[in-house]
């Protein structure tokens, strides 16, 4: 193979991987789904649910069928985009979903947008004047942010600027977005919560990372050659550490799809998370199965777009 | 007499350990270099050699600062400067030629800016111009395709060209003092003498004045007008390359000289065994190599059929450069790697292959002992801990009978017996390798392959750990079988040689007459490229181009 495709095929093969990644998670999200207590049939009918009746619903919903030839035709489906019907309200499930994820999508966009450039440049300044004042208030506030639960951080938010100074509305859906100055006001509590959040763990790994590379003899060597401080890190440093960082912001970045149940109830924002909870609750499991799908497809290919980058990122394997 | 370039006057530089004890380590240091000359730091590791040499630059590594004294150059005091105007003084007055030039070099950086990065900061020239100068430094320091080495990533070139790339970096801002860091300490000794050369060249040929630590007194003679032999962080003795090889007056130098005498080897008197005239060793046709097994045959073949055998009470050295095979060689013989073809025979017996498969008494028969004591000693564990678990795993020893033998084993290699207590972080080098060799000596064995066991550590200390090998050898009746790249070393212990090529034994004759009887020509290369004691030898040697093209590893 010519030595200038060789990345191109590693990154196909990364892709693979991810591919088949997909397949495995597929099985298990269906199959937990399964075991899930309880029969829809029986809820869905509550008190008219007499023996017969019972019986009758799971033949007309295909609920007797293996569990594999369910699968099969549940894989196939989703293969063609065609999602299946929500057992409760018999509605077409990406229907359901859709609305939901652009909001989901909208809330992890904007605090991405937030907390990605803060959070890289507090955790780089961390570790370009490492031991200064500046390093240790970075250091002292990551760690009271990781140590204080989100719930806490969303609820005071409220407390405080919803309840007490009435500057921004607690709920964040449904309230007038049309202007700029609105939409922000609208988005600002939750985008903040969630980048207080995430912002932590961004912050600490990247000053790992950059810190392990200011450590090694081509860094003192650049020293040596009298560069700044600045050269130093940002030439010399940082360009060796983009692969842990990546990984890091990918990691960070995949709890805004899944993980945010907590602030999209604290601020009753309709989001993905909160719609998987509720068909928890009905036993909807065509619903259940597309939101985790939808989880996993987000965190693979924010993983998978993180190892591509240390991939390009690395002259040996370039 | 012209004003001397530099001048250092009562240099104190202090560390802070771990522990946060205060120590000094540079204890009023003072000398002098005029204008075009270069100086040798030597001394060991920890004698103060590279922090001396930094602190010329301004700079001290994590812990350490410079306490008090002057360091002047040229005009400007550097130790009463501001870092900013340090780091003006850095790489156009004064630049920097590292230990490792492959660790020095940023990965993912094209070689070319980085070096003309020197000009780029101190905005010396336009880019066109710097490149310009760096393709005839290329030139100047005999680099191949000088054009185009530049477009290249630093892991695209071979560790001898890394390293001459390297002074290429510190030589494009004219400076009027190079530092060289143990540059060729990292190399092998064939490629050691192209590297020096081209140093010496562009050295004198531009006039710069240069400081050159090492640890290597012959290399230093090659290239020093003047040496500094430190200890401890005290200057021991000054002089001229000619005055500290063939006069020195202090012991500490004359120690180190001492180090460098080849003691030839007296091969010890086979005891009587008539009844067992069996090899202790033996290895026929002996194939492995690494990487994924197609056919039962492993993608890179590594060590390819190799035979040899070592008698009772015999050393076997096994010499060659850095890709050799001999590391191979010795982790095929021990197990460790699975040979794919061939078998290893000890006291006429097959071993298997894999090291899993072979029995209890197999295992403890033949020991390995590993270059770096560091990782080869596990640092959580106390070295009563790690003398006693082989005690326990081949003999079943335990209690009182374990403590007692563990505190025979630190006997036989002269070790307190209280050191059972320590860590192995808590020892010195020398200390660690005796430590390591103990553990293997634990299970009683009758072979030990030793891989580069003294090669990391000093001249003085390496030769202790040699004459601790002979007296074990003459308690216990070992053989050894003993990997090294240093010459002298192998001449000091064994009685027969292989030297090994990519791979392949070339030659294989008795460690004696090894010098003088050698007649494979890369046999003869490696011979005639070990430095002597001896200022005139570098300019004195000649070697064939050819052999060169052929063997040498550039």
């Amino acid at each position: 193979m010519p030595q200038s495709l060789q990345p191109w095929f590693l990154v196909i093969q990364r892709l693979g991987i991810a591919l088949l990644t997909l397949v495995i998670v597929s099985f298990a999200v269906f199959f937990a789904t399964e075991l899930l207590p309880g029969d829809v049939a029986e809820i869905l009918l509550g008190q008219a649910a007499t023996p017969e009746a019972v019986a009758g619903l799971r033949e007309a919903m295909g609920l007797n069928e293996p569990a594999i030839s369910r699968f099969v035709g549940w894989l196939l489906g989703l293969a063609q985009g065609d999602l299946g019907n929500s057992y409760v309200n018999n509605m077409d499930v990406a229907e359901l979903i859709s609305g939901r994820l652009s909001n989901s999508l909208k809330l992890a966009g904007l605090t991405t947008l937030v907390s990605v450039p803060i959070a890289l440049s507090l955790g780089i300044g961390a570790a370009m004047w490492r031991g200064s004042l500046f390093d240790r208030i970075v250091t002292v506030l990551t760690i009271s942010v990781i140590s204080v639960p989100e719930f806490m951080v969303a609820t005071l938010a409220v407390l405080i600027f919803a309840v007490w100074l009435d500057w921004l509305p607690a709920l964040s859906y449904g309230v007038d977005v049309s202007s700029l100055s609105a939409m922000l006001k609208a988005y600002a509590m939750p985008v903040i919560a969630l980048s207080f959040v995430i912002s932590a763990q961004m912050i600490r790994m990247t000053r790992a990372a950059v810190i392990e590379t200011i450590n090694t003899p081509y860094v003192e060597m650049a020293l040596l050659k009298g560069a700044s401080r600045k050269r130093m890190v940002l030439g010399h440093a940082l360009p060796n550490a983009l692969g842990p960082i990546a990984n890091a912001v990918a990691l960070s970045l995949s709890y805004l799809v899944g993980g945010v149940i907590i602030v999209e109830t604290i601020f009753s924002y309709p989001g993905v998370a909160k719609l998987m909870v509720d068909a928890v609750s009905t036993r909807d499991l065509p619903l259940i199965q597309s939101c985790a799908m939808i989880f996993c497809v987000s965190y693979l290919s924010l993983i998978t777009l993180a190892d591509v980058i240390a991939l390009l990122s690395n002259p040996r394997l370039r | 007499m012209t004003e001397p370039l530099v001048s250092v006057r009562d240099l104190r530089i202090g560390a802070t350990t771990d522990a946060g004890r205060k120590v000094e380590i540079i204890k009023g240091v003072n000398f002098d270099i005029a204008p075009g000359e270069i100086v040798a730091l030597i001394g060991e590791s920890g004698s103060g050699k590279t922090t001396i040499a930094l602190s010329l630059m301004g700079h001290t590594r994590t812990g350490c600062r410079i306490d008090d004294g002057s360091i002047r150059l040229d005009q400007s005091d550097i130790t009463t400067m501001s870092e900013r105007d340090r780091m003006q003084v850095r790489g156009t007055e004064v630049s920097y030629v590292p230990q490792s030039a492959a660790a020095a070099f940023n990965p993912s950086k094209r070689i070319m800016d980085q070096v003309i990065e020197i000009a780029a900061i101190h905005d010396l020239m336009p880019r066109a111009e710097a490149e310009k100068k760096a393709v005839e430094l290329f030139r100047a320091l005999a680099l191949p395709d000088a054009d185009t080495l530049g477009q290249r990533y630093p892991h695209q070139v071979s560790g001898g060209q890394l390293q001459r790339l390297s002074a290429a970096m510190a030589l494009i801002g004219d400076p009027k003092l190079v530092i060289f860091d143990e540059p060729t300490t990292a190399l092998d000794v064939t490629t050691q003498i192209e590297v020096l050369r081209a140093f010496k060249s562009v050295m004198k040929k531009g006039g710069i004045a240069g400081v050159y630590v090492s640890h290597d007194l012959a290399v230093v003679a090659q290239i020093a007008d003047r040496i500094i032999v430190l200890k401890g962080g005290e200057i021991q003795e000054v002089g001229t390359a000619e005055q500290i090889l063939n006069a020195p007056q202090h012991a500490y130098t004359k120690q180190l000289l001492a180090a460098f005498e080849p003691v030839p080897h007296q091969p010890v008197a086979p005891t009587a065994q008539p009844a067992r005239p069996k090899p202790i060793l033996e290895v026929y046709d002996l194939s492995a190599g690494y990487g994924h097994m197609r056919n039962g045959v492993p993608a890179a073949k590594i060590l390819k059929s190799v035979n040899f055998k070592i008698e009772r009470g015999r050393n076997l050295g096994v010499i060659g450069e850095s890709g050799s095979g001999k590391s191979t060689l010795a982790r095929a013989v021990a197990g460790i790697l699975p040979a794919y073809q061939g078998a290893v025979m000890v006291d006429g017996m097959e071993q298997k292959r894999d090291l899993k498969s072979r029995s209890k008494e197999e295992l403890r028969r033949m020991q390995i002992v590993f270059q770096l004591a560091d990782t080869a000693l596990n640092p959580t564990h106390s070295i009563g801990t790690l003398l006693a678990r082989p005690l326990t795993f081949y003999e079943g020893l335990r209690g009182k009978a374990r403590d007692a033998r563990v505190a025979e084993l630190l006997d036989m290699v002269h070790l307190p017996a209280a050191l059972r207590h320590r860590l192995p972080g808590e020892l010195s080098g020398g200390q660690k390798q005796r430590v390591n060799l103990a553990r293997a000596l634990a299970a009683n064995p009758e072979l030990i392959l030793c891989d580069e066991i003294t090669s990391a550590l000093d001249t003085v200390v390496a030769a202790a750990i040699l004459e601790l090998l002979k007296e074990l050898q003459r308690e216990l009746g070992l053989s050894y079988m003993f990997i090294s790249h240093d010459l002298s070393t192998v001449e000091a212990i064994c009685d027969d040689v292989l030297v090994m090529y990519k791979g392949e034994v070339v030659e294989a004759l008795p460690a004696a007459r090894m010098s003088t009887e050698a007649t494979h020509p890369y046999s003869r290369l490696l011979i005639s490229s070990v430095p002597r004691l001896d200022t005139g030898w570098l300019s004195g040697l000649e070697q064939d181009p050819e052999l060169l093209a052929q063997f040498a590893n550039r």
